[in-house]
Formats: structure tokens, sequence, C-alpha cells
């Protein structure tokens, strides 16, 4: 569908150059995470990377636990790809797409165990913290798998309870207490991009067009992989997979540095 | 019992602090952020583009198509659900209602100028912000405009007409409260948009249209600031 801009990529990337000047594994810079920028929300940032910016909310809600964990609160990550972000975008229920990001974020909160469930947990069998983690996409200029895995944790950080009233049963959302969600590890994705054989980082929506094949890589700050996510119509090779798992530990401590 | 004082000392016919600016958002045509006191809105524009499916064209001119929404975490108490709402689906009429008059869409038959309008974070007047917003957007965009679109809250809070209604104010409960949103031209001095949730009295109504209207011309040259600033060249020595 694309033809003439898989070529025109791919004869850049052969001769080590991308369409916006970088090199094939450099991230835009600067990236640029704001912390707290949502009142009505119990924690929130806002990640820029290059011209993508994407907004992640958190409202914790209470709620029953599941019957086979009922000493453990969970997280809900949903994903909206806004209209207003990308002129392919279309109103309506969540998309494939969508679906896509919002389950890897959730996989790379929920696998490291950033979070531990069991303190999400008010009265066993009965009443447990839900986190809502929400990501917003308000522009989509490629990448929104990293932006918003880096946004959800950067959110996550700065979430306070509100107060829970044990008499009304209800969540006190005016009243927020000074206790704050402990987040135990850092989960931090990085998604390596094949195009025409060559692997590079951090795409542009023209970039991410015409890809071959993508693995997402979710690592921990010891570099230990929690999650991991292929797509792309093309198959990677075992060296290709090792190789990228090398390229995900390299460029996680970068973005690391800018949490 | 009388309404006395308001949050942060601010007067009956103030505002709250707005923030306005333009090309907030690269993908769009046109685009801006407007926030006033808590609430903020983005409004991104696209188009004239094709409009698909074609019975929906019109080949006489294009149509104006507004959508708002609220993020999922921007309600002041629980998570709002997202996706369409009876609410969302009025306020986005009464706003493409609010906005087509300004326009000239006979240039751009079967074709269609998309709207979005976003709510990251919100405490009373969500819809004027969106308004606010969006016109700037529609400017961003290079649309031929007769006009800017403004809009506030005015209304009365127990026996005070007051301007821009903050949400204290709008669930104040020691007295009655109407919640008039207002849109107006700033240069023809025309109204666009007039819903009200409440009670006045006639006398009370005219008063209060024109405390929206002084405000509303307020609103303007923030908003044409805004635009301007889009364009400013730093002044090189």
């Amino acid at each position: 569908m694309y033809n003439n801009l898989y070529y025109h990529v791919v004869k850049l990337l052969n001769a080590g150059k991308r369409m916006d000047g970088r090199g094939l594994l450099d991230y835009r810079k600067p990236i640029d995470i704001e912390q707290d920028i949502i009142k009505t929300a119990e924690g929130s940032a806002r990640v820029k990377i290059g011209k993508t910016e994407v907004i992640v909310g958190v409202k914790l809600e209470v709620g029953t636990p599941y019957p086979d964990t009922p000493d453990e609160g969970t997280i809900i990550v949903g994903a909206e790809l806004l209209p207003l972000s990308n002129p392919e975008f279309e109103l309506g229920p969540p998309g494939i797409q969508a679906v896509e990001l919002a389950r890897v974020v959730d996989r790379g909160i929920r696998e490291s165990k950033a979070i531990d469930f069991k303190k999400l947990c008010i009265e066993e069998g009965n009443k447990v913290w839900l986190v809502v983690i929400d990501i917003c996409t308000i522009n989509d200029d490629g990448n929104l798998l990293d932006a918003s895995s880096l946004a959800a944790l950067a959110a996550l950080k700065t979430v306070k309870f509100p107060k829970y009233d044990e008499k009304a049963e209800k969540v006190n959302y005016k009243e927020k207490t000074s206790k704050k969600l402990e987040v135990e590890k850092e989960p931090i994705a990085i998604t390596v991009t094949k195009i025409g054989g060559k692997l590079i980082v951090d795409p542009t929506t023209e970039e991410e067009k015409v890809l071959d094949a993508r693995l997402t890589v979710i690592t921990e700050k010891d570099g230990t992989l929690c999650a991991l996510q292929k797509g792309g119509d093309a198959p990677l090779t075992s060296d290709e997979v090792m190789q990228i798992v090398d390229i995900a530990a390299e460029k996680g401590k970068e973005l690391r540095g800018a949490l | 019992m009388a309404y006395k004082k308001r949050a942060e000392n601010r007067g009956f016919e103030e505002t709250r602090p707005i923030e306005a600016k333009v090309g907030v958002i690269a993908r769009a045509d046109g685009s801006a952020y407007f926030k006033i006191g808590n609430t903020a809105a983005y409004a991104a524009v696209y188009g004239p583009r094709n409009l698909y499916p074609r019975f929906l064209q019109n080949p006489q001119k294009g149509i104006l198509r507004c959508n708002y929404n609220m993020m999922p975490f921007s309600g002041t108490g629980e998570r709002v659900r997202p996706g369409n709402s009876r609410r969302g689906r009025e306020i986005s009429l009464v706003t493409e209602k609010a906005l087509l008059p300004v326009l000239d869409l006979e240039e751009f038959p079967n074709s269609v100028v998309d709207v979005f309008i976003e709510l990251p974070q919100t405490a009373a007047g969500s819809r004027c912000a969106g308004i606010c917003a969006a016109s700037m957007a529609l400017a961003d965009a290079g649309l031929a405009m007769k006009d800017l679109v403004c809009a506030v809250s005015v209304g009365k809070v127990d026996d005070k007409l007051v301007v821009d209604l903050d949400s204290s104010e709008e669930s104040y409960e020691e007295g009655n409260v109407a919640d008039i949103p207002v849109a107006m031209l700033p240069n023809s001095e025309q109204i666009t948009l007039l819903q009200m949730d409440g009670k006045v009295t006639k006398d009370e109504l005219k008063k209060v249209l024109e405390l929206a209207k002084k405000a509303c011309k307020k609103i303007y040259e923030i908003q044409k600031d805004a635009l301007k600033n889009k364009y400013a060249v730093e002044k090189v020595l």
C-alpha cells in the first residue's frame, strides 16, 4: 500500500539514515515527562517523545476482588486513541490497535509486579482498590507504545489514595490522603522495529506504516525481562530477537534516566 | 442568607484565570488549548476533508461535525466511562450550532470539517471552554471566519449575578443556582449558544447577558493574542 514510502525508508536505512536525520538507534529528544498535571485524577503524567504526546490519568475505585484472589486489588488499563491526535483515528469504541496498546502496558505493570496487589486490599473477599489507568493520545507521531508505557509508570508514581468512607461505603474523592501508591518496580517498554532487515527504535508514524515487524520488550531496572509483544506481518529470527533484547536493555537505561 | 464571597477572592463579574494557546497538536490542521480555572480543553480541527459514507455528503456545502468528550479521569468524582454519553452528544450538538454561524462552508461541497474537543480536566464551564478552544482551532486551521466565538457561563448564585461559575457555585446548596452557558460573536454581539439550568427573572436574564457580553470581549482579546503569538518572531538584536 505504501510501496514508495517503503523503498524510500529502506534506502535511507541502508545508508544508516532516517527521514528526520536520526541514527537507527536514536530516540527523539528531549523525552519530556511532566507529572501530576491533572487535578481531577489521583495520579497523572504527560509524556512527549518528539511530537508524540500522551496523557495518562489514574483513578482509584473500590470494588470487589476476584474470587480466586480475595485479598488482592488489581489494575485496569484502558487506551483511547483519540481522533484528535491523528487524522486516521476514528470515533467509536476502542479498535484493535487501542486494545493491544492497553494490554501491553497492563502486562508490563502486572508482570513486573510494580504494584503489590495485596497492598490494595481493604477488606479480604469484599473490598479492594482498583487502580484504573487511562491512556489518552494527544498527538500521534509514532511510538505510542513506549510513550504510553512510560507515561503510565510516571503517573502511577504520583498516585495518592483518596479517602474511603467506610460508613457510606463510598470513596470521597474530594479528600486525598497522604498515602501514596508504592511503585516497587520500573517496567520500561522499548519497541524495536524492523524495516527492510534493519532494526530501529522510536519510529515515526511514517516508519510505522511500512514496518515489517516489531518487538516490544519490557524490562526492569536490573535487566530482567517482564513482558514481550511481537507485532507486524514479517517473522523475526531468534538472532534478531536476541539483538532486540540487547537494544531494549540499552535504551531502557536511557528512558529510565528521563524518569 | 446571601452569597457574599467567591473562592480566591474573585469578583462577581470576574472570570477565573485563563490560559490560551494555538498549534498544540502537530498532526491536526488546526488546534488549540484553552484553560479557565481548573477546566482545560483541547480542540483539534481536521479538514475540510472528504466525507464518507457518501450519503452524508452535501453537494451544496461542507458540513461541520463536532465531538465533545471528557477524558476518563477528567471528572471531579468517579471515573467517567469512556465513549458516548447523552450529555456528550447534546453538548456536541450545541457546540456545532455555536460555531457554524461564523463559518462559510459553501466553498467545500461534499466535505466535512471535524472538530474534536477533549477535556483532560474539568471543574465547571467545560462546554464553554470547549467552544473557545474550538473557535481558536478553526482559525488556526486557516478557515475563513466571520468572527471568533467566545463562550462563558454566567448565572445566579443565591442573590448574586455571577460570571464563570466554578464547581462549588454550580453545586451551591444554600440557595438557588442558575447556570447559563452563553456563546457570543464578539464583534456582532450575536448569541450562538444559550442554555439555562435554574431560575431567573426576565430582568436578571437581561443583566446577566450584559455581563456575558463583557466577559466574552475579554476572552476574545485572549484568543486573539494566542493566535498572534503563534506567529510571533523573536526579536534578533
